[in-house]
């Protein structure tokens, strides 16, 4: 028989930790479970986080937006200060999994599982996330592209556990982008997924953009040399197609089940290319032309 | 380890291993084989219950995660009449073949059914996207639910 604790407090979670250290920590499930199942975790003890009502609100101050790390998927896509401030996340958020899987999975959880097809990770990754690591003695935070090291790999340290997860709210953008490629609509794990923030005149000239890519090699994508390239140009199909070559050259995808490496590289140059076809219809609607 | 929680609305309380499955307990211990044991990982929805109101998978869920909670399988239809009337409209818009994810579906279309005012076909897809039918397609299931929204006075866009 493997204990099974559920924490209610935050003091409770020190204390058990304490008593447990070997155990893992899950909140959701949907991924660790899954895991155990096949046999590739096999934890002495495990420590599950869904009661903790501390790390269950969304809250926000002028600079930011605080999310507890084991807010569910569909808690965020009804959330308010989410919808109108990050709508690139919500709609990272409206193609993960399935309703049951959004009703159990959680956004540190999707964080802590580290995979290079986290469907939320391009999102937190364009809009600035930083992630806020508790542990009983202090709080210490870092942006989430220095946090995740590699499939499945984070900086936590033992003692640790994500705390929140702290979005800016400036700068804003007038474009959310963000599209997943699978190989079925719901349920599917992604063969690429393209995030893009980006801030558009009405000259359709870039003053500032942030992209990411997942699924095109062992973290999360982002190339700051393309988008410095974009800033302060038009966006044109023509930067756009300059864009997409340099993008395959950079990225480092495998060949897996879902596709292989020269599709998905393939794919990561068509996804910025889509840029021009998707965005600038949402442009003109928030511009009122 | 001692749990008690409700299930179809009577209090239970079970010594168990708090790191089974919660679909071994439903299925094992209290012999509710209406949830189905498909593929175990979250993918195809046949094992979805209602835990406090929503909506989950328990296949994906340990005995020791029910602690307190109020648990409804597709077994509550003889009591809930609204789910009764789902399961009736399932069978007279022919939305069944084999039926092994009947149980999942209903129960899924139940949920959408309560909390959304207005269901347009989108939403309906959209609702069922985890629940996996491997037998025809999904165009009965999709009216199927349609219908049980108009009957429960929601309209729909079919």
């Amino acid at each position: 028989m493997r204990p099974v604790l559920l924490p209610e407090t935050i003091d409770g979670l020190w204390d058990i930790m304490d008593t447990y250290p070997d155990a893992m920590i899950y909140s959701g499930g949907t991924d660790l479970l899954l895991m155990m199942r096949k046999g590739i975790f096999n934890p002495p003890s495990l420590i599950c986080l869904e009661r903790l009502e501390t790390l269950k609100c969304v809250s926000e101050n002028d600079l930011e937006i605080a999310i507890g790390a084991v807010t569910t998927h569909t808690q965020l896509l009804n959330n308010n200060k989410i919808c109108t401030h990050y709508p690139v996340l919500v709609k990272a958020l409206k193609v993960l999994g399935s309703p049951h899987i959004r009703n159990m999975g959680t956004i540190g959880g999707n964080i802590m599982t580290a995979s290079p097809a986290g469907d939320t990770l391009p999102a937190l990754y364009v809009l600035g996330a930083e992630v806020e690591l508790w542990s009983k003695k202090e709080k210490r935070k870092m942006l989430i592209d220095e946090f995740i090291t590699g499939p499945g790999r984070t900086l936590i340290k033992p003692g640790e556990i994500l705390g929140r997860i702290l979005i800016p709210k400036s700068p804003l953008y007038n474009i959310h982008h963000y599209e997943k490629v699978g190989l079925r609509k719901a349920m599917a794990c992604s063969v690429a997924t393209f995030a893009a923030v980006l801030n558009l005149n009405e000259n359709k000239r870039v003053d500032s953009i942030r992209m990411a890519w997942g699924s095109v090699g062992p973290c999360i994508k982002t190339i700051p040399e393309a988008e410095s390239m974009l800033t302060s140009r038009q966006l044109t199909t023509e930067h756009l197609k300059k864009m997409a070559d340099i993008v395959r050259k950079i990225v480092l995808p495998i060949s897996d089940i879902r596709a292989s490496e020269t599709y998905r590289k393939q794919l990561a140059g068509n996804l910025v290319k889509r840029l021009i076809i998707y965005n600038y219809d949402e442009y003109k609607e928030a511009h009122g032309k | 380890m001692k749990i008690k929680f409700i299930l179809n609305g009577e209090k239970k309380t079970i010594e168990t291993e708090p790191d089974q499955r919660v679909i071994d307990l439903l299925r094992e211990d209290y012999n509710l084989t209406g949830t189905k044991d498909a593929c175990g990982s979250g993918e195809c929805g046949a094992c979805t219950i209602m835990v406090n109101g929503e909506t989950r998978l328990s296949c994906l869920m340990l005995v020791a995660q029910l602690e307190g909670c109020d648990i409804t399988t597709i077994e509550n239809i003889e009591k809930d009449q609204f789910l009764e009337s789902v399961q009736k409209t399932f069978v007279e818009e022919g939305a069944v073949q084999c039926g092994f994810c009947t149980p999942g579906m209903i129960l899924t279309a139940a949920d959408m059914i309560h909390k959304k005012k207005i269901l347009s076909t989108q939403d309906i897809r959209e609702g069922i996207s985890g629940n996996l039918c491997r037998c025809t397609g999904y165009q009965n299931i999709v009216a199927a639910i349609d219908v049980a929204a108009k009957k429960s006075g929601k309209v729909s866009g079919l």
